[in-house]
């Protein structure tokens, strides 16, 4: 493998990394919010502060739909959203929509279960105190919940990897991109194996980035 | 702070789990609610800290109704109500000190005087120094300490005590039920105490009320009670505490065809050697099964089973007669 080709793989890691920061980082901001309204507004046996039955049960629909819907298409039905904000629907910068508004949802449920795991007791302790909804929230629910949140955060990265390396493949850029227009419709299988590990050892070093920081949190417990 | 209770009723569908309750709680004493798992207590609780609501009835402190309070009122009320749990329910995620400082933050207490008051509750319940702690490095009852200290970080008037000793062994039992009894002093708190424990009741309590299928059975002065149940269900948790119920009863009964009897020796009759004056005078045995002193709210009770035997059953009336003569309290089990 020439200079050249080690240059593309410089290039597309830089892209895959961009994707998957910027759109851990829209999907968060668009999940977490989602995540909490899901679990306080589930019913009082699950966890919820302050059940809204109806709100409840649309916001899981819209979560569950669009958590349901194959990527790829997703992908290709959000263009048109991508064109509106950033004027392109072609490069890296164009994919991060998509792949935001697509975790987004996974985001949610991540962030649900991890709330929904902090004890009923502690929450009803801080109720019984005289907490507002908001300090249980995030004076409570979150900081007990904060390891399982940063396992649900690590899992979402890595998540976003394997969809950005598909989101490559329509013209997003990046590692999968090189993948597919290098090494398999040019034939090189060298590049594929390249871009391939490259991937491998990006989710191996975040898994265990995201290992660390919560066993630490754990430690401290 | 008194509090009054008005023919509060809950349900959750067809379980009546609190069925027409009215109980007066005096202000600045320790009361206790006992009950068996499923009797309502846990309901109960949470009807009178205004956790949940009454389907009807009312609640009132002091003068104050306050089961119909808005929603702000009521988080306002519970600031000033401590509470504490069989499980702790401390905060993992916060070391012991900014677990005691949670309600004072809401409250927005300033940070000098949440520290200091950090360390003075910590003395209070004889943790000094273990501010930076973590929870999951202490015992069950150092962490119950913590819960408490958190409880009365502010000022509250009220101590609902939730199974507060139900988790613990009974060394480290007596240790918390000591602090809570001198904290209530300190503080001149009114203190519930909700439990399936009759020791806890009575090694704290002033006064009780016996609660069973969401009612409350018998009520009143715990040295009462415990030298003279009514109900059967007191008379159930009694028999538990001295330890001869009937499993271990069989072991120490061999006659089977003698009727048994519960002598109760309240205060003052404890002293007197009544039985022995009673075998010799009538001429019949006392077989002793179990038996005890115990002293409630400083005044002795004295507890026995004991078969009476005898050749001519005609003098058993008369003897129980005698026994009640004395100030003995006699339950008749006799073929039950």
């Amino acid at each position: 493998m020439g200079a050249k080709l080690w240059i593309l793989v410089g290039q597309a890691t830089w892209q895959t990394l961009v994707m998957v920061f910027f759109s851990t980082l829209f999907s968060l901001i668009l999940g977490l919010p989602l995540g909490i309204l899901l679990t306080v507004t589930s019913p009082e046996d699950q966890g919820g502060i302050s059940p809204r039955p109806v709100m409840n049960n649309i916001i899981g629909r819209i979560v569950n739909v669009l958590r349901s819907f194959p990527f790829i298409i997703l992908m290709i039905l959000l263009f048109p959203l991508a064109r509106l904000i950033l004027g392109t629907s072609i490069g890296t910068a164009a994919t991060i929509v998509p792949l935001s508004i697509a975790a987004a949802p996974f985001v949610a449920r991540v962030i649900e279960s991890a709330l929904k795991e902090v004890d009923p007791g502690v929450i009803q302790a801080a109720r019984a105190m005289g907490s507002t909804n908001s300090q249980i929230v995030f004076k409570v629910m979150i900081p007990e919940a904060m390891p399982s949140l940063v396992s649900g955060v690590t899992l979402t990265i890595i998540n976003l990897i394997g969809y950005s390396a598909m989101a490559g493949a329509i013209g997003g850029g990046g590692l999968g991109d090189l993948a597919i227009r290098y090494g398999y419709q040019r034939f090189r299988g060298d590049v594929m194996f390249v871009s391939v590990v490259v991937i491998l050892v990006l989710v191996e070093v975040i898994q265990m980035i995201g290992n660390r920081i919560a066993a630490k949190m754990m430690a401290k417990r | 702070m008194r509090i009054t209770l008005k023919n509060l009723k809950r349900s959750y569908g067809q379980l009546h789990a609190v069925n027409d309750v009215s109980l007066s709680i005096p202000s600045n004493t320790i009361f206790g609610i006992i009950g068996k798992s499923g009797a309502g207590k846990s309901t109960l609780v949470r009807l009178v800290s205004l956790l949940e609501k009454p389907d009807s009835g009312e609640v009132y402190y002091d003068d104050k109704r306050v089961d119909n309070l808005s929603k702000n009122e009521l988080m306002m009320r519970r600031r000033h109500i401590g509470m504490i749990f069989q499980n702790f329910n401390l905060f993992s995620s916060r070391n012991c000190a900014q677990n005691i400082a949670y309600p004072m933050e809401i409250n927005g207490y300033k940070p000098e005087e949440i520290k200091s008051r950090v360390h003075e509750l910590l003395s209070l319940v004889d943790l000094e120094g273990r501010e930076n702690a973590r929870i999951s490095t202490l015992s069950g009852g150092q962490k119950q300490r913590v819960a408490i200290a958190r409880a009365l970080s502010c000022r509250p008037d009220i101590l609902f005590c939730d199974e507060a000793t139900s988790a613990l062994d009974p060394q480290t039992t007596s240790s918390i039920l000591d602090l809570i009894k001198d904290i209530q002093k300190r503080m001149s708190l009114t203190v519930v105490m909700i439990t399936h424990q009759m020791e806890v009741v009575r090694d704290t309590c002033k006064e009780v009320a016996v609660l069973n299928d969401g009612e409350v059975v018998e009520q009143g002065k715990v040295a009462d009670i415990f030298s003279n149940p009514q109900n059967p269900v007191t008379k159930d948790f009694l028999s538990r505490l001295l330890g001869h119920d009937e499993r271990t009863s069989r072991v120490y009964q061999w006659s089977h065809q003698k009727g048994s009897y519960v002598l109760r020796f309240p205060g003052n009759v404890t002293d007197q050697p009544i039985i022995s004056q009673l075998s010799r005078k009538y001429g019949v045995d006392f077989n002793l099964r179990a038996g005890g002193v115990q002293v409630v709210d400083g005044e002795e009770i004295g507890t026995m089973m004991v078969d009476i035997l005898s050749p001519d059953e005609t003098v058993v009336p008369s003897i129980l007669k005698d026994l009640r003569a004395q100030g003995v309290i006699v339950e008749d089990h006799h073929g039950s």
